[in-house]
């Protein structure tokens, strides 16, 4: 199954098997998304889920807490923990 | 200015707590052989590890700590004036340890003190302090401790050196505790700003090394602190400025917006080259004169032979791009473009486009290895590079030109909304 990722800071969308992670899209792309640690902890790719947030994988325990620490929002998401289900538009935090 | 302020200070002759105003008393440590800091900060007469007490009518705070090894003189101090069964609270503004070092002892002696940290500050504190683990409170801007007649008042400024960086703000006395924002490494036993040797080349020092890589940081740090009603500004290094501290914000503000703002909206790519024999010149001249032709692009073009590459860091960061060419030499990129990259380390290049290209003879492997560097420095590199074999043809300048069209209409947002698939990326 094939969902859309769209990146709003550089206007491209990119077909992704279903499943596959932010982060592993986003960088190739060159999404100005921005990563340190890569496993969760950090919180620096810290991104901000404009559309379709229901279409992202259930934030792990270990997401939902770096989450917390940063107090971030609903609408934010860590992009190298989120994999994409369905239709979903991002941009960096 | 009290009277008692302006007597001679010389805090290297006692162990005594130094009081900076009716409430708080200085408890920090002088460090005056160090001359490296964190591998990349060079100072010429050392350090201060500066902490604070604060004494409230229910109990004492103290902020931030010292280096461990400076341990005993921070002890010696704060026990001139407080028993450690009064500290109710510990505020740690930064969790570097060298402002962390004695944290564990002052816990152990302190068994009424709350641990005040900020969120970020959380998984930090389990890291640097692993085989301790440690009761404490998160907290945010605007999140208030009490001590009886005065009030703590948080403010959540990450970046002003690490993630988990906070300031302090003592209502009653208008005292900011910074931690290391406002600091410099700067040893002085006045450790006032009214009473030590000039120490501006400090400040700016690191202020450029420092702070600089999160302008956007400080710059949302400025907006919660120049509201502020400020009498003094105690920073975590460096002398503790309580004259004219309002000085020293203002001059955050001065250093951390554009030196000159542009003349004009037009986006600015810049086009740097080295070469040897003039091929990825060519190259260079046409990627300019393609990028020039896009309406709302200001391009210009740098030969790096010309010299050194620190007066290149400044234009780097106020340009929306950058075009980097280099001839492949003995299977690497020039010196120059490294030494150009790395000097980049002190802003903030996140979102701004880069693009690489270059002449090669047999093995060209240049263009790709700065590719990576940029995207490694958060740089996006949305066009892949040109490498062209020895002499470009006329063809292969005219592809030149056309990656710098392209470049410009990225830069200025002319390029339609792609739709691509995962497997051609
Ligand atoms: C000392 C030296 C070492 C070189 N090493 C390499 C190399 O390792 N790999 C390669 O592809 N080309 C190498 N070259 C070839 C240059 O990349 C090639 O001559 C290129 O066209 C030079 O471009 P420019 O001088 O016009 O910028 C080398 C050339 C010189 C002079
Ligand atoms: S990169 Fe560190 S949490 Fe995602």
């Amino acid at each position: 199954m094939k969902a859309e990722l769209t990146f709003a800071d550089i206007g491209i969308t990119v077909r992704v098997p279903a499943g596959t992670r932010v982060i592993d899209v986003s960088e190739k792309v060159g999404s100005t998304i921005v990563y340190g640690c890569r496993e969760g902890d950090c919180g620096t790719c810290l991104m901000h889920v404009i559309k379709g947030g229901e279409n992202l994988s259930q934030p792990s325990v270990l997401e939902d807490k770096v989450l917390k620490e940063n107090m971030a929002g609903k609408q934010f998401r860590l992009a190298c923990q989120a994999q994409i289900l369905g239709n979903v538009t991002v941009g960096p935090a | 200015m009290t009277a008692q302020a302006q007597r001679p200070i010389n805090v290297a002759q006692t162990r005594d707590a130094v009081p900076i105003s009716s409430r708080v008393h200085w408890i920090g440590a002088l460090d005056p052989t160090l001359r490296t800091f964190d591998i990349i900060l060079k100072t010429a007469n050392g350090t201060t590890y500066n902490a604070y007490l604060v004494r409230g009518q229910d109990g004492v705070a103290v902020i931030d700590t010292v280096k461990e090894k400076f341990s005993d003189e921070f002890f010696q101090r704060l026990e001139s004036v407080a028993n450690y069964d009064d500290i109710r609270v510990i505020v740690l503004n930064h969790l570097e340890p060298d402002h962390t070092g004695a944290l564990p002892e002052l816990m152990r002696r302190a068994p009424h003190a709350r641990l005040y940290i900020s969120h970020k500050a959380q998984r930090m504190l389990k890291g640097l302090l692993k085989q301790e683990s440690f009761d404490f409170t998160p907290v945010t801007t605007n999140d208030t401790v009490s001590l009886g007649d005065c009030t703590l008042r948080f403010l959540n400024t990450p970046y002003l050196h690490w993630p988990d960086t906070q300031c302090t703000y003592l209502e009653e006395e208008a005292i900011l505790f910074s931690g290391d924002a406002f600091g410099c490494h700067f040893c002085d036993p006045r450790l006032f700003n009214d009473l030590v040797g000039d120490f501006r080349f400090s400040f700016e020092y690191y202020y450029a090394h420092i702070m600089r890589p999160f302008r956007e940081h400080v710059l949302a740090a400025l907006e919660l602190i120049e509201p502020l009603h400020l009498k003094i500004i105690a920073p975590t290094h460096g002398p503790i400025l309580r004259d004219q501290p309002a000085r020293y914000v203002a001059r955050f503000r001065e250093l951390t917006e554009p030196r000159l703002k542009k003349e004009s909206t037009d986006k600015t790519l810049l086009v740097f080259y080295l070469s040897s024999y003039g091929n990825t010149a060519k190259m260079a001249e046409a990627v300019y004169a393609g990028a020039s032709e896009i309406e709302g692009v200001r391009v210009s073009l740098y030969d790096l032979e010309g010299g050194a590459v620190e007066p290149f860091v400044d234009l780097i960061e106020d340009a929306e791009g950058i075009a980097l060419g280099t001839p492949t030499i003995n299977g690497d990129a020039t010196k120059a473009m490294w030494d150009l990259l790395s000097s980049l380390v002190v802003i903030n290049l996140q979102g701004k486009v880069g693009a690489v290209f270059g002449s090669y003879g047999w093995s060209g492997e240049a263009v790709g290895m700065l590719e990576d560097r940029l995207r490694g420095l958060k740089v996006r590199v949305p066009v892949p590079g040109i490498r062209v074999k020895l002499i470009p043809t006329e063809e292969e300048l005219e592809a030149c030109r056309q990656f710098g069209r392209q470049l410009a209409e990225i830069m200025t947002d002319k390029q339609k909304p792609k739709v691509i698939d995962f497997e051609d990326l």
